[in-house]
């Protein structure tokens, strides 16, 4: 087997309402290699989506540890984290939250302002990653203006754009038509296949789920091998 | 800074609440500056009203012209004074004036105010180099003709081109209009001193002027002039004197000014702080999703700062703007000196749009800055799950 790129080890989550603890995650145990596309299913409130925060870093565990590619996210600080994010995660969520004042150009290279490209290479990477989810005629029109399909692929092109090598994508067909869904779910599978992006995708559709190559399940905190 | 573009696309996205921002800050900028342009309009009409290198000389503690006397014999010895320029036929620079108050109904309400009459000599003219006959003439020797200023002629009656004004129980006719670039002399009458002197009974001076031949001994003219026990005068540069004169409105302007601006501010301040308290709250998933992708606290800090930052100044810009227009109105306003009127204009200054935009800056990082910490605070999951 190769090595995990991303790893859990015996990760614990609660949250705290006032003095009550409510349990989320157990003692989670998972490993993926590099390059691989993995499926994320379960029930809703089966804590799929902090599953998901966990391995980006946007929320730490209770116990136990998280690591990708070697660094141990639960020990970097606030803002370590922040910036080992931007370099190393795209994150794609079920509603896009693409910003409504910036048009699609302008989305997609908010990652990059967090780096040392001027405004050139800027501009080139931008337009390789929309011309990649086949957007590059709609970089000047605002989200407002674009299908929910075409709202989630610019999102995708935001979370390709500093060449991340894991993508995490948190139910990205969820509210789209079937249409749509199918091609968001195809193009992460290109990602997958031509880009060799390690894929988690948390998904509630098995046909969506199909694409992927490790389909894992959620049910009430613990994960299973379906 | 990262965001700049962000927060400004922003600011246009929300038009109104914006638009509503910019306009309360504007306006509060706009009473700040007109004021401030105020109080500098009347001290720079006052100061203007002297000339560098002259000097003024007035009875000790009496303040102005209009309360000082002067006898003919201590005129006559200090006019002597070698500290005095002379002119090519070597006369001396300098001229002994009267100055009285009188009383004229305005145009404008019909109602009384204090006119200052001046009699001056041929030498007067010389000494202010500002001085310009604009319309009609000069007055004839030995007649009862009067020159007036461009303001006192506009607003008082009686006192324009052709009109008679009666005081000292006699009609004089205005036969000119002068200017002296603006300051003070031109809301004063002017006439010939020997017929003034003889209408008023009047037989002393209110005050000499002269010219300094090198006006770096000007301490040490004022040092030997006040120091002799015969005159009991004080000297002045006559920069300074005006300067004296518009001290106490304009202290009184500015204070008052800025009190009603710090009031006002303190409303547009809170209109600031709620739009941007609604705009981080509209915000909030894009406030998360900004934090996903990895822009710090400090980012998304500055971000609703500079928003709020780019409102005020775009307002401070408005009201700074809107303000200098208000050079083309003229008012007028007691000198509490000399309780005479004297009117002068909203002078702009570069200090004041300093300090124009620092009052709107001040305006926006104060409205901005709780708005802007709330934002940074979210956690991350939290303002994520936010819809
Ligand atoms: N910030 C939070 N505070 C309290 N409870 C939370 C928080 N985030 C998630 N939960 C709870 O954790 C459980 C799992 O949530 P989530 O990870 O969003 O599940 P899923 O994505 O599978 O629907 C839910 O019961 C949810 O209410
Ligand atoms: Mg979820």
């Amino acid at each position: 087997m190769s090595k995990s790129f991303v790893q859990l080890h015996n990760v614990n989550k609660s949250y705290w309402r006032d003095t009550l603890e409510i349990p989320v995650l157990h003692n989670i145990n998972l490993d993926v290699p590099e390059g691989e596309f993995v499926a994320l299913m379960g029930p809703s409130g089966s804590g799929k989506t902090t599953l998901l925060n966990l391995i980006a870093g946007i929320d730490r565990p209770s116990s136990g540890e998280v690591s990708v590619n070697g660094e141990s996210v639960s020990r970097l600080s606030e803002s370590a984290l922040a910036r080992w994010r931007s370099r190393n995660i795209g994150f794609v969520f079920q509603f896009y939250n693409l910003m409504p004042v910036l048009n699609a150009f302008e989305n997609v290279e908010l990652p990059l302002l967090l780096t040392k490209l001027n405004r050139r290479e800027r501009r080139r990477q931008v337009e390789t990653a929309l011309s990649i989810v086949g957007l590059a005629d709609r970089m000047k029109h605002y989200p407002n203006q674009l299908s929910g399909g075409q709202e989630q692929r610019v999102a995708i092109a935001r979370a390709v754009v500093t060449d991340p090598r894991l993508i995490l994508a948190d139910e990205p067909t969820g509210d789209l038509d079937k249409q749509s869904a199918e091609e968001v779910m195809e193009l992460l599978s290109r990602l997958n296949k031509e880009f060799n992006k390690t894929i988690i995708v948390v998904t509630h559709d098995p046909r969506a789920a199909e694409k992927a190559h490790i389909q894992r399940h959620l049910d009430k905190g613990e994960l299973n091998h379906l | 800074m990262l965001l700049i573009h962000y927060s400004y696309k922003n600011i246009l996205a929300r038009k109104l609440t914006s638009l509503l921002t910019v306009f309360g800050i504007g306006l509060v900028v706009f009473v700040f500056c007109a004021v401030l342009m105020l109080s500098n309009g009347l001290g720079e009409t006052l100061i203007a009203t002297g000339e560098d290198g002259n000097a003024i000389v007035i009875r000790k503690a009496s303040q102005t012209e209009v309360q000082s006397i002067i006898y003919r014999d201590v005129a006559n010895a200090i006019k002597a004074d070698a500290a005095i320029e002379k002119d090519a036929d070597g006369v001396p620079i300098v001229t002994s004036e009267i100055l009285v108050l009188i009383n004229q109904n305005k145009r404008s309400n019909n109602k009384p105010s204090n006119v200052p009459v001046r009699g001056v000599t041929g030498m007067s003219i010389n000494i202010r180099p500002a001085f310009k006959l604009v319309e009609g003439r000069m007055w004839q020797p030995g007649t009862s003709e009067i020159i007036a200023g461009s303001k006192v002629a506009e607003s008082f009656q009686g006192c324009g081109l052709g009109e008679t004004v009666r005081f000292g129980m006699r009609d004089w006719t205005v036969v000119g209009l002068f200017e002296t670039g603006g300051s003070g002399f031109e809301s004063e009458l002017w006439g010939d001193i020997d017929q003034l002197m003889d209408a008023f009974g009047r037989p002393v001076f209110s005050s000499l002027t002269m010219r300094l031949a090198n006006p770096e001994e000007f301490e040490v003219f004022r040092a030997r002039l006040e120091g002799d026990p015969r005159y009991t005068v004080e000297v002045m540069r006559e920069k300074e004197y005006y300067e004296e004169q518009s001290k106490f409105t304009t202290i009184f302007i500015n204070a008052m000014g800025v009190t009603i601006s710090i009031i006002f501010s303190l409303g547009a301040i809170v209109g600031a702080m709620i739009t941007m308290y609604a705009a981080v709250a509209n915000r909030t998933t894009e406030i998360g999703t900004m934090r996903a992708l990895g822009f710090s606290r400090r980012t998304i800090l500055f971000a609703f700062l500079t928003e709020s930052l780019l409102i005020a100044l775009i307002g401070g810009a408005i009201g700074v703007l809107t303000a200098t227009f208000l050079r083309l109105v003229e008012v007028s306003t007691t000198n509490w000196n000399t309780f005479a009127e004297l009117a002068f204009s909203f002078e702009i200054s570069s200090e004041i749009v300093l300090y124009a935009f620092i009052f709107a800056i001040v305006m926006g990082i104060v409205g901005g800055f709780l708005p802007a910490v709330r934002a940074a605070r979210f956690r991350i999951v939290t303002a994520l799950r936010a819809k």
